[in-house]
This record gives structure tokens, C-alpha cells and sequence, in this order.
């Protein structure tokens, strides 16, 4: 009995180093390094990506994806308690005031310096959002890895049916064709809504709705900015009455709660980004609102993708813009394998791996791909993803930015999803909230 | 008393005690013994409980903030207090947790004593059904939560096709998470659901401790059961659902998870209760100082309303 447990523990240990064996790479020897992120399409792409970097260096990849609801209560916990988990960081756009203010991002200027990566190779407003703090200064905390902004997909066989066609244009008397207009995007969505297609009833438009983390703002902004919403006078910094509480900002709020409440599917109060791709794919909604970043899965779609989807960027109101996503690269300062984290942004930035990068699905910032002759026809968003970059608008990225999303999470979904208030009394709110907390950091306006 | 001087080796239970340890503690006097005993507990609790209720307690009146270890601390006295109980969103959300409270706390309380009664007549198979009833209290509010998310769903959810059924309204009509009107009622029945089981353990356990000689006793003396149960059954049970009352009642003013997973405080602000309030200025505001302030007044309310009720049910027990 006793030589046959000795025996089977052998056996045990010597399967257990030749499974380590079998499974260990080349790169063993070398180290490993943490790279962290959102659990989504992109991030895929990028571990296939990533296999190239440990070929080529020998530096063993681990990737720790959190779902983005979860995404920055994970993170910032992270990095709020000196965390080392992660080496590298693609953290959100708006993190960057805190993370650099709090010392949690190494600052790259040097390094940059160093092995000649020029911020002029990317895209301004991916340097402005992903990689600068204090804004429009030259001091980089990140590398512009991952653009993206919001845009819209739509059911391209629902709009070329001829029945949908002449009943459309028998009620609006035009086409029945991409929005130019969000009111024309109303009217469609209207449209839509409730209008039975191959015997199902369907819906008008899925947007954001969210209300724990970031969803209504990122939704609500697109409509906001279109109208003339400003975070703060451009002459006058934190000044924001009359720039956050316009009336044409107060027409744009009105105008989200609009479409919230005629067009979107029943049950849609606390939707995001997953709840509108289930909507799209599910196929329950003409229209859908959501990040670029989902484009390219949502185009390979076995039932909703091809020819059947469409993409087209925020339509515009008075003016035209739309909310920017997207994140920028960082090494961590708590991490022990800064070398190494440096090597992987130094190798990211190289050209022939942006260009992978896109191929493969991720959304490159650098010139050398976005202003290559051939890319808008390289996929099917790519021309309104072009679009879309050049006209986007971010959050703050102050370091209290969690603290300013709140406030307006409250206040939106207060007014577009509880029915609380008038609009000018939500964006009056904001502006007290807002100011109350720039005062507590010692912000002069 | 353990003979400590022999000579050899002493077994204590499983324990072996080599004679120079043996030395060593016969050197103790019992009160010493029982230090070297206790010590070991009473650091663990300073460590994990009184030590973070002091500390909080000082972090309450400063304006530190986690995020930012670096920065300056400034004494802010009772500021956030003052901060705290003048802010209308504060008493909104502490008047969202009232209703939820009070409504599960009544509900279970009534749904769960009513169990528990007919549970204590030992009908066939009721143990079975015992086991099935006590089913809800098993699970994660993790998984209650997503579940009830989908049977909630107004387009596919299993209860708005039961309520379409009992009331005729189309199923995708309303929406329990996100009506303001509904909402506060949904976390309320899942709540109930889930912990009514948990009341009807303990009033079940009251039941069964009433003895059989009394209800004899009132047989004989030609006693209603409509009597007997409320001269006999509910007095004699009344502490233990009023313990069951306690516990939920504390357990609720402290709801999270569940709530946070069904409606993450929305629509709006509609069923945002104290603690995910809390949370958000804790850890995505990341205000540390007004936070801890906010948690002891919340500590406060839960410890001094538990003691007057924990006086109450002690008058009940000694009548």
C-alpha cells in the first residue's frame, strides 16, 4: 500500500514537471509581464497581437480583462492601493489627470525621447485624450493605443426593404436612409419602433442608459454636444454657467429623454454597452449607439453582420460631435518590471505592429495607418470611424473625474430615466455639483 | 484541576505538552492562564474590529482622501457631519432604505411565521418541503440578483408574463427595474423571497420550543385553536420573531449586493439605499473622509436603534 502511494506521488511529480514542460515556452526564462484591460472584442486581438512581442523579446505576456462595468472600481482600486498587478495599463481616457497627478503612470517623456517615439505620428485628438496631462501640454503619461468614439450601426436590410421605404417616405416624405440629422435619427427610430419586420415586433434604437458606472453620460454627451453643450468657457477655465447649462445644451437633454422614451425596446433603462450589442444582435432595434470598438465583431456577425449592418457616425444637431472612448497605453509606476512594460510600448509603437493592430481589429492611432490612401475602404466603418475622431469630445479628465461622472450620472438618469425635474433643472444641478466639487479641490472659477 | 507536576510527558485532549512547557505554565497563576488564552482573541478583534472603528472614526473628521496618499491631511472637525445630515440626497437615500426595510421586514416577518406554522404541523412530506422553501436562502445574492434581472425582463422575464397572466396587461407593458414606481417594490420581493425562509427558521424554532402540555392544558380547559394561538402560540413565539425582526432589520439597513446587482440604485436614484450612497463616496469618489463620516453615522443609527429594540424584546422575554 505505502509503495504504491509512494509510487502514485512519483508518478504526480513527474507528471507535473512534464506537463510544466510541455507547456512552458521558450520565453520561460525570461520574464513575464501583467498587462491590463477591458474584457472586449479589442482585447482579443491584442493577446493575438501580443504574440509577436514575446517572440520577438522572449518577454512572456499575462493579461488580466475586466468587464467594463467593473473596469474602473477594479483598476482604480489597483492603482489607488499601490497595486503591482498590473505592469501595463490601458486605462480610460479620463483617468489620466488622476493617475498622473497621484504619481500611478510613469511619465513617458524621456523615454519617448529616448528611443524616438514622436507624438506628431498620432493622431491630435488621440494625444490630447489618451496621453496628456495637464491637457494641451506636452507632458505624456501614455501612448495612444486604442482609439475609438461612439457611433451608431444600423439594420441596413430593414432600411432597404420596399415596404419600410414607401411607408417612410409616405409619413416623412423622404427617404428612408442614414441619418444626417439626430432628428431625423428620432424620426426613424420612431419609425421603427413597434413595427412588426418577418413577424417580430421590433424597436426603434438602443442607446445608453447605464446608470452605475458611465453609461448615461457616455450616451447623453453625444446628443449634449451636438447642441452646444461646453464643459466650461474656453476662455475662462471651471467657469461653467451658461456653457454646461445652455439652452442649447437644455435642448439636447430633452432630446435624449426623447428618444428614450419612444424609441427603445421595454427594459431598456439601465443599458451599456453589452445590453446594445445583445439588442443589435438579438435582432430587436434598428439603430443601435455604441463604440466603434464593437464594429468589427458586430460586421462578422453570422445574423446581423455583412450586408445586413450599416455604420454611420453621431448625426448632427446645431453643431456636430461625438464622445470620445478610447485609452491610452501606460507603464505603472508600482511595477516591478518597468523594463520590460517600456520594451512592449517601444515595440507597440512601431509601425508594422500599429498596422497589425488594426487588422486584426484594434483601432490604431498612429498617422502611419490612419492616413494611409487605402484605409478608409479597408473595412466597412473605417471612413465614419475617420469621421468620428476628427469631431470628438471627451469627459473631464481631471483628476476628481470620477467624482464630476457621478454627479451627472445622478442628474441625467435622474431626469431622462426617473422623469425627475425638467432638463434645465438637471443641468442647473450639475453645475451646482460640479462647482461644489472644484471648490473642495481648491479650484479657483 | 490538572495535576501538572507529572513527571513524563501530560496529554491535554489531543495536545502533547513536553514537561518544560509544562514548567513554564505551572509558574502561571489561572488568572495569567486565562490572559494567554483570551490575548490571542482579543488581538484579533482590536486588530479587525476596533482598531478600523477608531481609525475611521479619525478619518471622519479629516478631509484625507485614499486616492491620493500623498496629499496633505486637514483637520476638518465635524464638518462632514454637518455636510452629511444637511444634504437632501442623503436623507433621500436614507428615506429609500426606510422603505425597503420596513416593507421586507413586514413582509417576511408575516410570510415567514406563516410558514413556520404550517411547516410545525407535520404533515406528509414536509420535509421535503422545508428543504425546498429554505432553498431561496441558499443562494448568492450574486446569482439572485442576475436572475431576478432576467425574470424581471419586461420582454422575456418569467414574472411580467405571471402578472400579464394574472392581469391581463402585456408583458413588455411595464418594467418592475425601470419604473419609478415599481422598482422599489422589486427589491422588495426579491428580498422577500429570499429571506423569508431565513424568518421562518426562527420562528419555527420558536414554535417548537412551546410545549405540548400547554396546548393539553388548554385543550382540556376547552380552548379555541383561535385562542390557543393568540394566548398560547404568538406570545410564546413573540421573541423569537422579534429576534428574526432584529436581524433582518439590520441586515437590510445594511442591503448592497442585491440591490446593487438589480437596479445599481436607479432609475434615477429610486431605490439607491444608504450603502450603495456609501459606496459610491467611498470608492468611486474616492472621498475617504466623508465616507468613514458618513458610515458612522450609519453605524450610529443601526447600534442605537438595535439597543432599544434588544431592550424591548429582553421586556418580552421576561414577561
Amino acid at each position: 500500500m505505502n509503495i504504491s502511494i509512494k509510487a502514485l506521488f512519483a508518478a504526480g511529480g513527474a507528471l507535473a514537471v512534464g506537463i510544466g514542460a510541455a507547456t512552458t515556452p521558450a520565453h520561460a526564462q525570461g520574464k513575464t509581464i501583467t498587462l491590463c484591460w477591458a474584457a472586449w472584442d479589442p482585447a482579443n486581438a491584442l493577446v493575438e497581437l501580443s504574440k509577436d512581442f514575446t517572440a520577438k523579446t522572449g518577454i512572456g505576456m499575462k493579461f488580466e480583462f475586466v468587464p467594463w462595468t467593473n473596469y474602473a472600481d477594479r483598476f482604480l482600486n489597483e492603482l489607488n492601493s499601490r497595486g503591482s498587478l498590473c505592469d501595463l495599463i490601458i486605462g480610460d481616457s479620463q483617468w489620466i489627470g488622476g493617475a498622473a497627478e497621484n504619481g500611478q503612470y510613469v511619465k513617458l517623456n524621456d523615454f519617448f525621447k529616448k528611443e524616438g517615439i514622436s507624438m506628431d505620428d498620432y493622431m491630435p485628438a488621440t494625444v490630447v485624450g489618451y496621453s496628456q496631462w495637464p491637457k494641451n501640454t506636452p507632458n505624456y503619461w501614455a501612448l495612444p493605443a486604442m482609439g475609438d468614439a461612439v457611433g451608431w450601426t444600423y439594420r441596413k436590410d430593414w432600411f432597404a426593404r420596399p415596404d419600410a421605404q414607401k411607408d417612410f417616405k409616405a409619413k416623412y416624405d423622404r427617404d428612408l436612409a442614414v441619418p444626417k440629422t439626430l432628428d431625423e435619427l428620432r424620426d426613424i427610430a420612431k419609425f421603427f419602433q413597434g413595427r412588426e419586420i418577418d413577424g417580430k415586433k421590433v424597436y426603434g434604437a438602443s442607446i445608453y442608459t447605464e446608470r452605475g458606472s458611465e453609461g448615461i453620460t457616455m450616451g447623453v454627451s453625444n446628443y449634449l454636444y451636438d447642441y452646444g453643450f461646453k464643459y466650461q468657457d474656453p476662455n475662462k477655465p471651471y467657469a461653467m454657467d451658461g456653457f454646461v447649462n445652455s439652452p442649447g445644451a437644455v435642448k439636447g437633454l430633452e432630446a435624449y429623454k426623447e428618444l428614450y422614451k419612444c424609441c427603445t425596446p421595454p427594459g431598456a433603462s439601465n443599458s451599456y454597452m453589452s445590453e446594445g450589442l445583445d439588442a443589435f444582435k438579438s435582432g430587436q432595434v434598428a439603430l443601435q449607439m455604441n463604440f466603434f470598438a464593437f464594429f468589427p465583431g458586430l460586421y462578422k456577425d453570422p445574423n446581423v453582420g455583412g450586408d445586413k449592418i450599416g455604420f454611420f457616425s453621431n448625426p448632427a444637431a446645431t453643431t456636430q460631435a461625438t464622445q470620445l472612448g478610447g485609452q491610452g497605453i501606460s507603464v505603472v509606476s508600482y511595477s516591478k518590471n518597468q523594463g520590460e512594460a517600456l520594451q512592449y510600448i517601444k515595440w507597440f509603437s512601431g509601425g508594422d505592429v500599429q498596422k497589425k493592430w488594426w487588422a486584426l481589429g484594434g483601432y490604431s492611432c498612429a498617422k502611419s495607418v490612419l492616413n494611409d490612401p487605402g484605409f478608409p475602404d479597408s473595412a466597412p466603418f473605417s471612413k465614419e470611424f475617420l469621421k468620428s475622431m476628427g469631431m470628438v469630445v471627451d469627459f473631464w479628465a481631471e483628476p476628481s473625474y470620477a467624482q464630476l461622472l457621478q454627479a451627472e450620472q445622478k442628474r441625467v438618469h435622474d431626469y431622462v430615466v426617473a422623469d425627475k425635474g425638467t432638463a434645465q433643472e438637471a443641468l442647473d444641478g450639475l453645475v451646482k455639483d460640479w462647482k461644489a466639487i472644484f471648490k473642495e479641490e481648491g479650484k479657483k472659477f | 484541576m490538572n495535576d501538572l507536576s507529572a513527571p513524563s510527558r501530560i496529554t491535554y485532549g489531543a495536545v502533547l505538552v513536553r514537561p518544560a512547557v509544562v514548567r513554564r505554565i505551572r509558574g502561571l497563576s489561572d488568572k495569567a492562564l486565562a490572559w494567554l488564552f483570551i490575548t490571542p482573541t482579543m488581538v484579533l478583534l482590536l486588530a479587525i474590529n476596533i482598531f478600523p472603528l477608531i481609525w475611521t472614526i479619525y478619518l471622519s473628521f479629516t478631509n484625507y482622501r485614499a486616492n491620493r496618499p500623498n496629499a496633505p491631511v486637514k483637520w476638518l472637525g465635524i464638518d462632514w457631519y454637518q455636510t452629511i445630515l444637511t444634504d437632501p440626497d442623503i436623507w433621500a437615500a436614507m428615506q429609500v432604505t426606510a422603505h425597503f426595510v420596513f416593507w421586507t421586514v413586514v413582509i417576511e416577518t408575516v410570510l415567514g411565521f406563516g410558514l413556520a406554522f404550517l411547516i410545525d404541523k407535520k404533515f406528509r412530506g414536509h420535509g421535503v418541503w422545508t428543504t425546498i422553501i429554505l432553498l431561496p436562502m441558499m443562494l448568492s445574492p450574486a446569482v439572485v440578483g442576475n436572475f431576478w434581472t432576467f425574470l424581471y425582463q419586461p420582454q422575456i422575464g418569467l414574472f411580467n408574463y405571471v402578472v400579464a397572466f394574472l392581469t391581463g396587461h402585456p408583458a413588455s407593458s411595464f418594467q418592475m427595474l425601470g419604473d419609478v414606481t415599481l422598482s422599489p417594490w422589486a427589491i422588495v420581493i426579491v428580498d422577500a423571497w429570499m429571506w423569508t425562509p431565513y424568518v421562518m427558521l426562527i420562528c419555527l424554532a420558536g414554535l417548537r420550543s412551546i410545549p405540548d402540555y400547554i396546548y393539553e392544558a388548554a385543550e382540556v380547559d376547552r380552548a379555541s385553536k383561535w385562542r390557543q394561538f393568540w394566548s398560547i402560540t404568538l406570545p410564546m413565539a413573540l421573541p423569537f420573531i422579534m429576534l428574526a425582526v432584529l436581524f433582518r432589520g439590520i441586515e437590510n439597513f445594511k442591503m448592497f449586493d442585491m440591490v446593487n446587482l438589480l437596479t445599481g440604485g436607479g432609475p434615477g436614484s429610486t431605490t439607491e439605499v444608504a450603502s450603495i450612497t456609501l459606496k459610491r463616496a467611498a470608492f468611486e469618489s474616492w472621498r475617504t473622509g466623508y465616507s468613514s463620516a458618513f458610515a458612522i453615522i450609519l453605524f450610529v443609527t443601526v447600534f442605537g436603534l438595535a439597543n432599544i429594540y434588544v431592550k424591548a424584546l429582553n421586556r418580552v422575554k421576561s414577561r
